[in-house]
């Protein structure tokens, strides 16, 4: 495929790609240790609520409010499970499960409630995004990289999402000894005066933000999966932190390029005319990534050791 | 118009609707009690997400084979397929891999869900054009729903009804403590597929209604609710039950009364209005309940502590303690106690001394292990042992009380 069709319609879409399944997959693979992985779950059903307020709010369908709305919405869930789970007494797993599902409902009920007939907000796209639509028109080729002009009008999300990992790299990369110890002994971790409980807080919230800005470029499916799927995919690669960051953020791209690549063109290989949804194909790419692992991976077994070789 | 929503009076299909959701909404309580008491709750969550993949092939087969893929009953066929093969997905990555159950619920959600969208998108680009109500999966649709769907949905809330009648015994068992459970020969594992099976029947029983996204809710909120009331399994699952089956019947109703308030959504939101209602005034594990046992307890520090103030002549700055002894007329306006408070002081500085004997004796080992510094002594030792402490301590006896 020519530079001139590629550049304008599949290199933005793939990079976006890239870097949200990045970042979202780098605080993944810290919720996936402590047991948190469902969090990325809770996050992405409570951003619609979160986008449907501000929409109420604003009137118009903008990038900021939304995005504040759904970061809103999300640290309020994180209050809220907080909050039912010490209240009530309720394992975390079922608060969570009580408070996602309430707070979705209530965006969905919003949503009919108000007329937004006239703008593109709906439930389908705040699942399954839409990475297929940004594409750059102003690009004729690879030499359009080096032009102020046209690098003007790339679509806002790319320089959005990426800012946002590496915001999130930069998090990572600061706090990575403190996140380590405190992941993998949190008692250690406090007698070396580690904040261990804001620097859960703080995981989450940054989980929150690189969900937040993922969804706004891919929809909800993506986030879920790539929280998920590329950490751990590459727990069973390594048994040390550092190897499993660097094997997760290797099958993130993977799972982005491959999915799209086979979204875009696999269709039109077995016969077919149209592109099928990118994010779900993704999603779909890394969990046949996971189940590659979870058979063939060195250190798939719960003891931990290598398998003999 | 909610009253005659209510009363069943609101037309064909909303009766329909609202029938066939309060079966589920029972049934769906009931199963989910298990779940939750085997604290596995978001596995109905994969399960949900996971039926998304089969109701796409299943339409796809139906219409390629010339049928109408729209056919409910094979939709559901084929969404029980791939929630089981989600779940048997999710059951080999916990039983063979180093993966905690969290991160297999996470995975196999997100990548089923995910190959369901992309044929979704399939089918769309495919133009079969009456493809409109697979999404209605997603989120529910209750609008334009048929008898023989109805049919489905009732007979498929009876059924798990009845199933769950059947296996009461061996999943409470199972639910609550799996060792004993397995010593009296109760084969878990398979139990454990039973109460997965229920789970996979609601789901696809309540696809319809309330759609894959929400019909976890129907499964944990009314088991969460109903454990706030009592500590009885039998009484949990009775409760949950009935928590669901409420909030359904509701939630069908107040829909059906108004435009643009879907189903599913409205039921979820009744069944959170319970849950709140339990979680702040449930007695015993309620936050209500908590703040007022909390009080009492305060209160009977500070009486205590004032009263032991007042005995050994100390002065009492403490206001809650001052305005709990006046209230008692144990104190008067300026802090000098009154008769009764000095008779009260007094015994509460003897029973202080008391207890000290008491628990420096070996042989009151048991009642001294029940000491916290508030139980009055007279609730643990008799009045014959009461004598005989006090025979140790000596000195002026008889103080009035």
């Amino acid at each position: 495929m020519s530079g001139e069709e590629f550049v304008p319609l599949s290199l933005t879409p793939m990079l976006i790609g890239v870097f949200a399944a990045i970042a979202c997959a780098l605080p993944g693979n810290f919720l996936l240790l402590r047991r948190q992985a469902l969090i990325g779950d809770a996050i992405s059903h409570v951003v619609l609520p979160g986008i449907v307020v501000a929409f109420l709010l604003t009137g118009a369908i903008a990038a900021w409010p939304m995005m504040l709305g759904a970061a809103g919405a999300a640290i309020v869930a994180v209050v809220l499970i907080e909050a039912i789970r010490r209240l009530g007494r309720i394992e975390p797993g079922a608060a969570m499960g009580v408070v996602f599902t309430t707070m979705f409902a209530g965006g969905v009920l919003l949503l009919e409630q108000t007329d937004t007939s006239t703008v593109h907000l709906d439930v389908e796209h705040a699942l399954y995004g839409n990475l297929e639509s940004l594409i750059w028109l102003d690009a004729t080729g690879w030499s359009s990289l080096l032009y102020v002009q046209a690098l003007m009008h790339l679509p806002v999300e790319l320089p959005r999402i990426f800012l946002t990992l590496i915001g999130v790299s930069i998090f990572i990369g600061l706090f990575w000894r403190a996140l380590k110890i405190s992941t993998f002994d949190e008692g250690f971790a406090r007698t070396q005066g580690i904040p261990v409980n804001a620097l859960g807080m703080a995981l989450v919230i940054t989980a929150a933000i690189a969900a937040v800005a993922a969804f706004d470029a891919v929809g909800s499916i993506i986030v879920i999966a790539m929280f998920i799927c590329p950490p751990a995919a590459a727990r069973m690669m390594s048994n040390r932190l550092e190897g499993q960051v660097a094997w997760s953020v290797f099958f993130a791209t993977l799972s982005a390029v491959l999915g799209y690549v086979l979204a875009g063109y696999g269709p039109l290989w077995l016969g077919a005319y149209d592109a099928v949804s990118a994010a779900g194909m993704i999603a779909t790419v890394s969990g046949l990534i996971l189940a590659v692992a979870a058979k063939f991976g060195p250190c798939r077994s719960r003891t931990g050791a290598p398998q003999a070789a | 118009m909610l009253f005659e929503a209510l009363t069943l009076q609101l037309g064909y299909n909303a009766t329909l609707v609202a029938i066939g959701a309060t079966l589920l909404g029972v049934s769906a309580g009931i199963t989910g009690t298990f779940l939750f008491l085997r604290k596995r709750a978001l596995v109905s969550d994969a399960v949900s997400h996971a039926t998304l993949p089969g109701v796409c092939l299943a339409f796809l087969l139906m219409a390629s084979f010339g049928g109408d893929g729209r056919n409910l009953l094979g939709l559901l066929i084929g969404s029980a397929v791939s929630s089981a093969i989600g779940l048997w997905c999710l059951n080999w990555l916990t039983r063979n891999t180093r993966l905690a159950e969290d991160a297999a619920i996470g995975a196999v959600l997100s990548v089923f869900f995910g190959f369901g969208i992309v044929l979704l998108t399939v089918i769309q680009t495919l133009g079969m054009g009456r493809q409109a109500g697979l999404e209605g999966f997603l989120l529910g649709s209750t609008a334009g729903m048929l008898w023989s769907d109805a049919m489905v949905i009732a007979a498929g809330g009876g059924l798990t009804l009845i199933l769950i009648l059947l296996l009461r015994r061996p999943m409470t068992l199972v639910a609550f403590d799996p060792e004993y459970a397995a010593a009296r020969g109760v084969p878990v594992h398979l139990t454990d597929m039973a109460i997965m099976g229920l789970v996979m029947a609601v789901t696809v029983v309540g696809l319809k209604i309330v759609g894959l996204i929400l019909i976890v809710a129907l499964l944990i909120i009314p088991a969460v609710t109903a454990r706030f009331w009592t500590e009885r399994s039998e009484h949990v699952v009775l409760l949950a039950g009935l928590a669901g089956g409420v909030a359904a019947y509701l939630g069908a109703a107040i829909s059906a009364s108004a435009p643009n308030l879907p189903t599913g959504p409205i039921i979820v939101l009744v069944s959170f209005a319970l849950f709140l209602v339990s979680l702040l005034l449930a007695p015993g594990r309620g936050v209500l309940a908590a703040v007022l046992r909390h009080r009492r307890f305060q209160r009977r520090v500070h009486l205590r502590q004032g009263l032991l103030a007042l005995a050994q002549g100390q002065p009492i700055y403490e206001k809650l303690t001052l305005r709990l002894l006046r209230r008692a007329g144990l104190v008067r306006a300026d802090g000098v106690a009154t008769d009764q408070g000095k008779a009260r002081a007094a015994k509460a500085l003897r029973d202080e001394r008391r207890w000290e004997i008491v628990r420096g004796d070996q042989t009151h080992e048991a009642a001294a292990a029940l000491y916290d510094g508030l139980r009055d002594i007279e609730t643990v030792l008799t009045r014959d042992q009461i004598a005989e402490v006090d025979s140790m301590i000596g000195g002026p006896q008889g103080v009035a009380v």
